[in-house]
C-alpha cells in the first residue's frame, strides 16, 4: 500500500527555488528552450519580496515601465510565463540540495520540508534575500519554549486544543489565528501594543463581539518576558500602555510580529557563499557547483547591483547553460521572438 | 547642515551632518551609525530603524502616520516616542535633534 500522506517524487530540468519576480522570469527564458521548471517558495503565494513587501508601491525602474506596483509586475510576470505552464509549489521551503549526478552530467535531489522531492538536472537558486520565516520577538529566554509552548505558525490547530493561548499582534495573521482557535481553546487572550488593528474590520469586529460575550480576552500591552518551566510556558510578563507591569496566565503564546529573510538552509548545500551571498561567473551565473546557478539578489559577483532588472539578464543567460546540461545533444540556436515562427508557437501567438 | 545626534543603549553619543530632505535613517546609514539597519532600505516596510525621539524634542519631531504605526506593531518595545527614523525628515528646524537607538531592532 502507498503512503498516501508522502508526496511522489517529481522528476524535472529545472527545479527554481523562489518565486519572486526573477524565478518566475527565469520560467520564459527556460521556456523558451523547451525547459521545463518546478518553482518552490516558502510564501503562500508567488511574487516574492514584490508580492510580500511592497504590492502596491509603484517600481520606476523596470525597463518598459515608467511605473508598475510590485503586484502589477508580479501579475505580468504570471501572464508572460502562463505558456510554460510551470508547477508551484507553494508554503514550502527546500531544506536538502544532494549531489546525485556529475560534474559534467549533473543531478540533484531536491527535498522540502513538505516531504516533496525533486529529482532533477538543474537548479536555479533565486531566493533573493532569503526565505520569508516570521520574525521572533526578541524576548529574553525565548528558545526554551520554542519546543512546547511558543509558535510562530501553526501546523496543526488541533495540536492546541484546550490550551491557554495567549496571541501577541495586531494583523491579519493574528485575527485570524484568534478566530479560529477561540472555540477550541481553553481560553484565547489577544494582546497588542494599542487598541487599533491593521488587521481586516470584519475580523476585528468579530474579535471585540467575543470580547464583549467574555468568551475571550483583550489585552492592550507588550509581552516583555517569560516565566515557566522545563521549556513549558506558565504565563506571560507584560507591560502596559501605562507602563504598569502584568502577567497574562497562558501555555501556548503565538507570536506574529510579521516576517523576516532568512539565508535558511542554502547555507548548507556546499556553495561557496560570500557574506550570505552566493558568487556566480559572469557569463553563466554559475555558482561552485556545475549544475547550480543563482540569479537574482542571491548571488554576487563584481559590480552586481541588487536590481530586478539584473536578475531578468542573469536569468536569460544561465538559460543558455542550463540548455546545455538538459540537450546535451541539441544544437542552441539563437532565435528572436519577433521573428522565430518557432518561439512564436511556443508563445501561442500567430 | 543639520547636526542629528544618536544615542546608543550604553549611552554612546554619536553627533553627525544631515542634509535636509533626507531621512533621519538615511543620515545614520551615510555616516555608518550603529544601531539603526533599514533592511528595506527606507521602504517603511520592515520597522528595523526603529529610534526613540528624545523626550525634548518628541513635540517637534511629532507622531507617527498610520502608515508608521502598522509598522511600529513589527518593532520590539515600542514607547510613547517610538518612531521610525526613516520616516522622519531632515531639516532645520531639527538641527540639533537627539535619538536614542534601541538595544537591538526586531
Amino acid at each position: 500500500m502507498s503512503n498516501s500522506t508522502t508526496p511522489e517524487m517529481i522528476s524535472t530540468d529545472v527545479v527554481i527555488v523562489g518565486a519572486g519576480p526573477v524565478g518566475l522570469f527565469a520560467v520564459f527564458e527556460l521556456g523558451l528552450l523547451d525547459i521545463k521548471a518546478h518553482l518552490i517558495d516558502i510564501l503562500p503565494k508567488v511574487g516574492g519580496q514584490c508580492a510580500e513587501l511592497y504590492p502596491e508601491k509603484p517600481i520606476y525602474d523596470i525597463p518598459g515601465f515608467p511605473v508598475i506596483t510590485g503586484q502589477g509586475l508580479v501579475e505580468n510576470l504570471m501572464r508572460q510565463i502562463e505558456p510554460f505552464h510551470p508547477t508551484f509549489h507553494l508554503n514550502q521551503m527546500v531544506t536538502e540540495l544532494e549531489r546525485i549526478g556529475t560534474e559534467t552530467a549533473p543531478r540533484f535531489r531536491v527535498t522540502t520540508d513538505a516531504g516533496q522531492v525533486f529529482d532533477c538536472k538543474t537548479v536555479l537558486i533565486a531566493a533573493g534575500g532569503g526565505s520569508f520565516q516570521p520574525k521572533k520577538p526578541p524576548i529574553a529566554g525565548i528558545d526554551a519554549y520554542e519546543e512546547h509552548s511558543v509558535f510562530y505558525a501553526v501546523r496543526r490547530m488541533e495540536a492546541l486544543r484546550d490550551r491557554t493561548v495567549l496571541i501577541v499582534g495586531g494583523g491579519d495573521s493574528a485575527l485570524d489565528w484568534t478566530l479560529n482557535l477561540q472555540p477550541i481553546a481553553r481560553r484565547v487572550t489577544l494582546m497588542h501594543r494599542r487598541d487599533d488593528f491593521r488587521a481586516a474590520p470584519h475580523s476585528v469586529e468579530q474579535m471585540r463581539a467575543l470580547v464583549a460575550a467574555d468568551k475571550m480576552d483583550l489585552r492592550i500591552g507588550q509581552v516583555t518576558g517569560l516565566a515557566g518551566a522545563d521549556g513549558r510556558l506558565s504565563a506571560a510578563i507584560c507591560r502596559g500602555a501605562d507602563n504598569g507591569v502584568f502577567e497574562v496566565a497562558c501555555d501556548t503564546m503565538l507570536p506574529f510580529f510579521g516576517l523576516t529573510m532568512k539565508l535558511g538552509p542554502i547555507a548548507e548545500w556546499g556553495l561557496n557563499l560570500h557574506e550570505n551571498l552566493i558568487p556566480a561567473d559572469t557569463e553563466k551565473f554559475e555558482t561552485s557547483v556545475p549544475g547550480i546557478f543563482a540569479v537574482g539578489d542571491i548571488n554576487t559577483y563584481p559590480g552586481k547591483l541588487k536590481l530586478i532588472l539584473s536578475g531578468f539578464h542573469e536569468a536569460a543567460l544561465a538559460a543558455q547553460k542550463v540548455h546545455r546540461y538538459v540537450y546535451p545533444e541539441k544544437r542552441l540556436l539563437f532565435q528572436y521572438t519577433t521573428s522565430s515562427t518557432s518561439l512564436q508557437k511556443k508563445l501561442g501567438v500567430n | 547642515m543639520t547636526a542629528i545626534t544618536f544615542i546608543d543603549h550604553q549611552g554612546t553619543a554619536r553627533t553627525v551632518d544631515g542634509v535636509d530632505g533626507a531621512t533621519v535613517m538615511e543620515t545614520a546609514v551615510r555616516h555608518g551609525v550603529p544601531g539603526i539597519e533599514a533592511e528595506c532600505g527606507g521602504a517603511c516596510a520592515c520597522a528595523t530603524c526603529h529610534v526613540y525621539v528624545d523626550a525634548a524634542w518628541a513635540e517637534k519631531v511629532g507622531q507617527p502616520a498610520s502608515m508608521e504605526e502598522d509598522m511600529l506593531d513589527f518593532a520590539f518595545d515600542v514607547r510613547p516616542t517610538s518612531r521610525l527614523s526613516c520616516q522622519i525628515k531632515v531639516s532645520a528646524a531639527l538641527d540639533g535633534l537627539v535619538v536614542h537607538t534601541p538595544e537591538r531592532q526586531a
